[in-house]
């Protein structure tokens, strides 16, 4: 009887230390968690913080009003970057969709679509600075279009093509049938079911997309240091043989210039495109946000 | 439309099941819209087939345009890279010394092509520069951004998973220059100042005594790029792992609680199993954005071309090398450095091809059709 009491006395106890173990480990795992999230926090806080702290002790508002060759402003970084960003929304915005439109709606799955949205998917995991490269081998060298406007657009065009396909693709398929079969008994033509039905309910989807792209294409150094190169004057709509200038590249190269002015506005370059980027990220967060309300998916399921 | 080759859609010319030919209009019923969204009259139908085959024609242009420019890509880089493949052998994977050579003696000719005298390229420092910074920003950034993933998905409410969804987006969008930036102004000088001298007591015991060694004051090197490579990978994997990790079925979660599991032996038996191979796919992902990241590790890792004895010495990697090495490389008149920089190019597609390959057939697997925003950076 005594055996057994101690037995019992033992399990109970070793029952708890387990159970006490248990729980420890618990606790420390989510504890692990919760740290690493605060990793994640602290480096986008940390960046955002110290970019406009460091913008903010050398900010002049007339940055907008000169340009780098007075070594005041920035203005013509500011066009050129706005120039280069609206050539591709178009190219990258036409083809990016063309090829999503393709893929998911005109060709039947084969090896060829799987074939081309490979090729899509491997774009874009090629380096930035091997598009660059390229284009400076083949437009700037070998075409002779010299430092151009042109060689800049096609070179990021096709650095974002990819994600604005990929977007559209996404877009397309969560289209409901329904809807396509809805468009089909009301006698409407394919062209029509796709023009009137099926992409006016992808849009969001696909703006969304093409606005990650601009995000992309407004921060790349890399590839627009070998195409557009660099120049100190306001850029022209010149298309060949004329450097242009862009934001990234005062912010690479401008930071350690002895002249105080110059290494300025390499940080307030930096804060300028924080902030241009912020705002894309958050015109696609509302673009989500708003359309989700009236999203067909969303009325289909009842929800 | 069958006469296109395409599938056809089966109501066409049709109308409540009746079948018309598309000359006859339709009887005037009082739904005069229904008239007016299908053409009848030719000049229409001529026009439809005209907005028919331009979406297709455009489309498939569009579609086929990336799979050119990949091959395009490869094809200009190898014919541009070719001289300095024939110079440099197998040498610039081996060698050390990277030197344009002297271009005011007269030129020299080896291997069937000109080139200046004591030109000699050696890759072999920027690829460790390129596998380590790459190395610790996965040993870095992996156990991060998966943690935080999970926290995210198990234990936080909606309203606030979406804001630290928005930070993973801003931290996507960060320009690298900007990035960059802050590396070489804020973040490594607060390294240098705060955390090395710290770290540079390690006890002398392998592996450990790479941490020991003198650092620069701004904090360039192999440990600060590797760091910020960290932060700029984070958001990829983090963004994948939590897709991932809200795609695991509800009621196999709950079987585990049932039996009374602990969240945190729920998480290793259910969740941990579900979504191991795509988080792996989301890692290698992550390692072909790090491989290839330029600007930000041309201004954080020092740019010098040798192997680091210690992990605080300055380094160079491959996408690095091609941005600070144009302006030397355009002073050959020659051209070889030129092409040996389309040579560098070719050896980074390579090995970032590779890599991304691999990620993507990885993550397929283990997606099995599931549509994952993998890739999409953001």
């Amino acid at each position: 009887m005594a055996v057994g009491e101690t037995t019992a006395g033992a399990l109970a106890a070793q029952r708890n230390s387990i159970a006490t173990s248990r729980k420890i480990r618990n606790h420390l795992w989510w504890g692990v968690c919760s740290v690493s999230l605060a990793f994640v926090i602290i480096p986008v806080v940390w960046i955002v913080w110290g970019i406009a702290t460091q913008a903010a002790s050398v900010w002049r508002w007339n940055l907008f009003i000169h340009t780098t060759a007075t070594q005041n402003g920035l203005l013509n970084a500011i066009v050129g970057t706005f120039l280069i960003t609206a050539g591709v929304a178009v190219i990258a915005g036409v083809v990016g969709i063309g090829c999503g439109v393709y893929i998911s709606e005109v060709a039947r799955p084969s090896v060829t679509t799987t074939i081309l949205r490979s090729a899509s998917e491997i774009l874009s995991g090629i380096p930035s600075i091997v598009f660059g490269y390229v284009g400076y081998v083949a437009l700037v060298v070998y075409l002779h279009w010299g430092f151009s406007l042109l060689a800049a657009w096609l070179v990021l065009s096709f650095l974002v093509v990819p994600y604005v396909a990929k977007s559209t693709e996404l877009a397309l398929s969560q289209v409901p049938l329904a809807y396509r079969e809805g468009g089909e008994a009301l006698g409407m033509h394919r062209t029509r079911v796709l023009r009137s039905l099926v992409m006016r309910s992808a849009i969001p989807g696909i703006a969304t997309g093409l606005i990650i792209a601009l995000a992309i294409s407004i921060g790349e150094t890399a590839p627009l240091l070998y195409t557009a190169n660099w120049s100190d004057h306001l850029p022209t709509t010149q298309l060949v043989h004329a450097s242009v200038p862009y934001l990234t590249y005062p912010v690479y190269t401008f930071y350690n210039e002895p002249l105080a002015s110059l290494s300025a506005l390499a940080s307030d370059a930096a804060l300028l495109l924080l902030v241009l980027v912020l705002l894309l990220i958050l015109a696609a967060r509302l673009v989500v946000h708003t359309t989700q309300k009236y999203s067909p998916n969303r009325a289909l399921r009842g929800k | 439309m069958t006469e296109d080759g395409l599938p056809s859609s089966g109501s066409e010319g049709t109308a409540g099941g009746i079948p018309q030919s598309p000359q006859t209009p339709l009887p005037p019923h009082g739904m005069q819209s229904t008239t007016s969204m299908e053409p009848t009259s030719p000049l229409r139908l001529k026009l439809r087939r005209v907005t028919e085959i331009s979406i297709i024609g455009g489309s498939a242009i569009s579609a086929v345009l990336p799979l050119i420019a990949l091959v395009a890509m490869l094809v200009v880089l190898f014919l541009e890279a070719i001289p300095a493949i024939r110079f440099n052998g197998w040498g610039i994977l081996t060698g050390s010394t990277w030197n344009v050579g002297n271009a005011y003696a007269a030129f020299q000719h080896s291997h069937g092509v000109t080139h200046l005298v004591g030109a000699a390229y050696g890759a072999w420092p920027l690829i460790v520069g390129t596998l380590l910074t790459s190395a610790i920003a996965i040993i870095v950034g992996l156990p991060i951004a998966v943690g935080a993933a999970i926290l995210v998905v198990e234990k936080l409410p909606n309203a606030i998973a979406s804001v630290i969804g928005l930070f993973l987006e801003v931290l996507a969008g960060v320009p690298s220059a900007v990035i960059g930036l802050w590396g070489i102004l804020t973040f490594g000088p607060w390294l240098a100042a705060h955390i090395y001298p710290w770290l540079s007591h390690m006890p002398n015991v392998p592996v450990l005594n790479y941490f020991r060694g003198n650092y620069n004051r701004a904090g360039q090197g192999l440990l600060t790029a590797g760091l910020v490579l960290a932060a700029m990978i984070i958001p990829i994997i983090a963004a994948t792992t939590r897709d991932l990790l809200r795609q695991v079925p509800e009621a196999t979660k709950e079987g585990a609680e049932a039996l009374g599991m602990t969240s945190a032996e729920v998480f290793k038996t259910v969740q941990a199993r579900w979504v191991r191979t795509g988080v792996i796919g989301a890692a290698v992902l992550g390692l072909g954005r790090a491989l290839g990241e330029t600007i930000a590790m041309a201004l954080v890792a020092g740019g010098i071309q040798y192997v680091p004895s210690n992990i605080y010495q300055g380094a160079s990697t491959i996408a690095a090398a091609i941005v600070l090495q144009l302006d030397a490389a355009l002073t050959d008149p020659t051209g070889l450095a030129v092409k040996t920089l389309a040579e560098l190019a070719l050896i980074l597609m390579v090995i970032t091809l590779s890599v991304n390959v691999l990620a993507r057939v990885i993550v397929r697997r283990a997606a099995k059709g599931a549509v994952l925003p993998v890739g999409a950076g953001f």
